[in-house]
């Protein structure tokens, strides 16, 4: 009983600001027994009646995924225990196009979270992923005439078995890391675009992603093709109730960026307080083409995130903004990864991350320049803002150049935000909270400014929950 | 209306260095003193202890503001009753547009919800006053300005916010004579509209020129060391500091 109280404090210490902490009754019809197994993994792949060649790549990718040690050169990741959590969760129902039929409860949800009205407003498609499964989805007729794929991830093994075949763990392969090797073992949901040759997607196509149930894992999966000249905005959500026990979030992001073509991949990761985050996101950029991605982590216990770019061709360009926020009990380890692997290349990362209240942030990058990726440039900018002394953050960024016809530029910035300041501002009749919330959101305005409105007013909208939690 | 500033003594909070010992005055809304003194006798302290900057600690005296003693207050809440210090120093804050942060600023001091139209047009008026151009409006708060920039801006937000009283904490350092012109004809306009009484604190008596002091005192070691009106300041531009 006293464990219990205990636990239920936890959970009102964690966050008392967060919206989507609800929960729904648990409405699976099927989960595999807690833990992780070969059993487990062929009964994943018996419910989803998948091929031969996906299980035989599942249960690899498990021999890897117990091989592999947990990663120490990051976040503290030792109180996992991966017997604790359900791998597979399938909701009740079918997966469904049309509003009307998608179960109450999770309709429910996704009404709270504000999904069908994103969609009606500015979104040219949507998935919605409840525990293991997209349970809703849709895209804009006319881009279907035009030939552009949005399925969920099992749709899409279902419908076009050779494309997911043929490039299926090419950019990430299960042997990259312990949790690549985790997802490919046990993946579920997640989505899968194809936007064809030249054609231009103009407003975001959105996944959101969902734990409901306890203990639950998510490891949804996600691959996106964009042939010559195409462009593609995607963009993500997350969130889940506010359980006691902790949930483990572990997703895989290819993308393939073909000649001329540009996509952008734009997160805002609002997981509750206890969720592990660890996440491998890659693509690879060919000539001329363009890769962002605008990485925004606010949730989670931990999260360890380093969204990569592989350029392969000549004059490829890679771009990567991230912003972090770590609060009490949290530690977001996030950057990037640019690998220049053509000459003519350019990039540039930008992080900006904001601790208070005991939380950690890290910046953590990698800027490799191959022997090859003549006359290449890029620039790394990372700022760190440190609202209080009880808060930590540490930058560790790894420069490999390989060449000297290149042009590399790297800044750094810690700063604290200053008595003067708050000072300056409660002057003029701010309170501490405002001054402090309008310091942070000129911190990262420069961030903010670079995305779409909406996503814009989303992120102010959580920073200002998360500042307003902001005492002491 | 007055502000009441009695056997006012304060040290820095973190050294426990005295620095006020026994200020007392009294401010009528509408009136004009100018404090000089010598460098380090206490002055831009005073500013700072009067608004309520935590760098400093009140060990003794009171500060009656419209009959509330705001000693105990927090600054935002003597922003609230009417008072502005016009800083020394204005800090920069990056990515926080002027207009935006003057708007919060402006419904906080006079509990109210103004149309930003309405707003606009305000500051657009009280811009023109100092002669700051919309470029300027346009960015982010201090960031990046001259030392004059950030001066003018002060004055701006003066005129914006028209408190009860203003101090003005060395304003005209770093002005050159057409910008301290601008800026003395601006605090002159703020005063005949809202009456607002005003502690200038400055080094030189070139702002007293265009703007006329009722009362001048000489502040050294911590208080004030002797009274007078315009005439005093002209005999310390003669004699210095020394021989008062």
């Amino acid at each position: 009983m006293d464990k219990l109280k205990q636990e239920k404090q936890q959970v009102k210490n964690i966050n008392s600001n967060y919206a989507l902490g609800f929960s729904m009754p648990e409405i699976g019809t099927f989960k595999t027994p807690k833990g992780i197994n070969e059993k487990v993994i062929t009964q994943i792949s018996k419910q989803k009646n998948e091929p031969n060649w996906m299980l035989e790549k599942r249960l690899q990718a498990f021999e890897v995924f117990k091989e592999k040690p947990m990663p120490k050169w990051g976040a503290n990741l030792s109180d996992i225990n991966f017997d604790n959590f359900y791998y597979y969760v399938k909701p009740e129902g079918r997966p469904t196009k049309t509003w009307d039929e998608v179960p109450d409860d999770i309709k429910n949800t996704f009404d709270k979270i504000g999904i069908p009205q994103a969609e009606r407003e500015y979104l040219a498609g949507v998935k919605s992923q409840y525990d293991s499964e997209v349970m809703y989805g849709s895209i804009k007729p006319a881009l279907e005439k035009q030939g552009v794929l949005f399925l969920s991830f099992d749709e899409a093994l279902k419908l076009h078995p050779d494309i997911i075949k043929q490039y299926f763990g090419t950019i990430i392969p299960a042997t990259d890391n312990k949790f690549a090797a985790l997802n490919t073992a046990v993946w579920s949901g997640g989505s899968f675009v194809y936007v064809p040759e030249n054609v231009k997607v103009n407003l975001p196509l959105q996944a959101y992603f969902r734990i409901n149930s306890s203990n639950a894992g998510q490891f949804e999966r996600t691959l996106i093709i964009a042939e010559k000249g195409a462009s593609v905005h995607y963009t993500e959500g997350c969130s889940a109730p506010a359980y006691s026990s902790g949930s483990l979030h572990s997703a895989v992001v290819e993308i393939i960026v073909k000649e001329n073509a540009k996509v952008q991949y734009t997160t805002i990761q609002n997981w509750y307080k206890n969720v592990y985050n660890l996440v491998t996101k890659r693509a690879i950029a060919h000539k001329n083409a363009t890769m962002s991605w605008v990485d925004c982590n606010l949730g989670s216990k931990i999260t360890m995130k380093y969204p990569s770019v592989y350029l392969v061709g000549e004059h490829a360009h890679g771009e990567i903004l991230s912003i972090a926020f770590a609060g009490k009990g949290q530690h977001q380890d996030a950057g990037g990864k640019i690998i220049h692997n053509a000459p003519n290349t350019s990039s540039l990362i930008t992080s900006k991350s904001i601790c208070k209240n005991g939380g950690r942030s890290s910046y953590r990058g990698l800027l490799h320049v191959a022997k090859n990726a003549k006359n290449s440039k890029s620039k790394v900018v990372c700022d760190a803002l440190i609202l209080d002394n009880k808060s930590q953050t540490d930058t560790y960024p790894t420069m490999d150049i390989k060449n000297n016809k290149v042009k590399i530029e790297h800044e750094a910035t810690v700063s604290k935000v200053s008595e003067k300041q708050l000072f300056y501002l409660i002057s003029r009749g701010l309170s501490e909270k405002e001054a402090s919330s309008l310091i942070v959101n000129g911190f990262i305005e420069p961030i903010v400014k670079e995305l779409p409105m909406e996503y814009a007013v989303e992120l102010n909208r959580l920073i200002k929950l998360e500042m307003a939690g902001s005492v002491g | 209306m007055k502000l009441k500033i009695k056997n006012l003594h304060a040290e820095i909070t973190q050294t426990g260095e005295k620095i006020l010992n026994g200020v007392t005055l009294t401010i009528n809304k509408g009136e004009t003193h100018a404090f000089m003194g010598p460098n380090g006798s206490g002055k831009s302290t005073l500013a700072n202890v009067l608004m309520g900057n935590p760098e400093y600690t009140v060990t003794n005296g009171s500060v009656i503001l419209n009959n509330v003693e705001i000693l105990g207050l927090t600054a935002d809440e003597r922003a609230k009753l009417g008072l502005f210090l016009a800083f020394q120093y204005p800090t920069e804050i990056p990515g926080v547009p002027i207009r935006s942060f003057l708007l919060k600023a402006y419904n906080a001091v006079k509990s109210t919800t103004i149309s930003p139209k309405q707003f606009i047009k305000l500051v657009d008026e009280k811009a023109k006053l100092v002669n700051i151009s919309d470029n300027i409006l346009k960015r982010n708060l201090n960031e990046g300005f001259s030392g004059g920039e950030k001066k003018k801006l002060e004055i701006m937000q003066l005129a914006v916010l028209s408190p009860n009283f203003a101090i003005l904490d060395e304003t005209d350092s770093g002005l050159d004579v057409d910008a301290l012109q601008n800026v003395s004809k601006a605090i002159n306009i703020v005063q005949k509209d809202t009456g607002t009484g005003i502690i200038l604190i400055t080094h030189y008596q070139r702002i007293l020129k265009y703007i006329k002091p009722d009362f001048v005192h000489v502040f050294k070691d911590g208080k004030i060391i002797k009274s007078g009106d315009y005439k005093l300041a002209q005999k310390l531009e003669q004699t210095g500091y020394a021989n008062i």
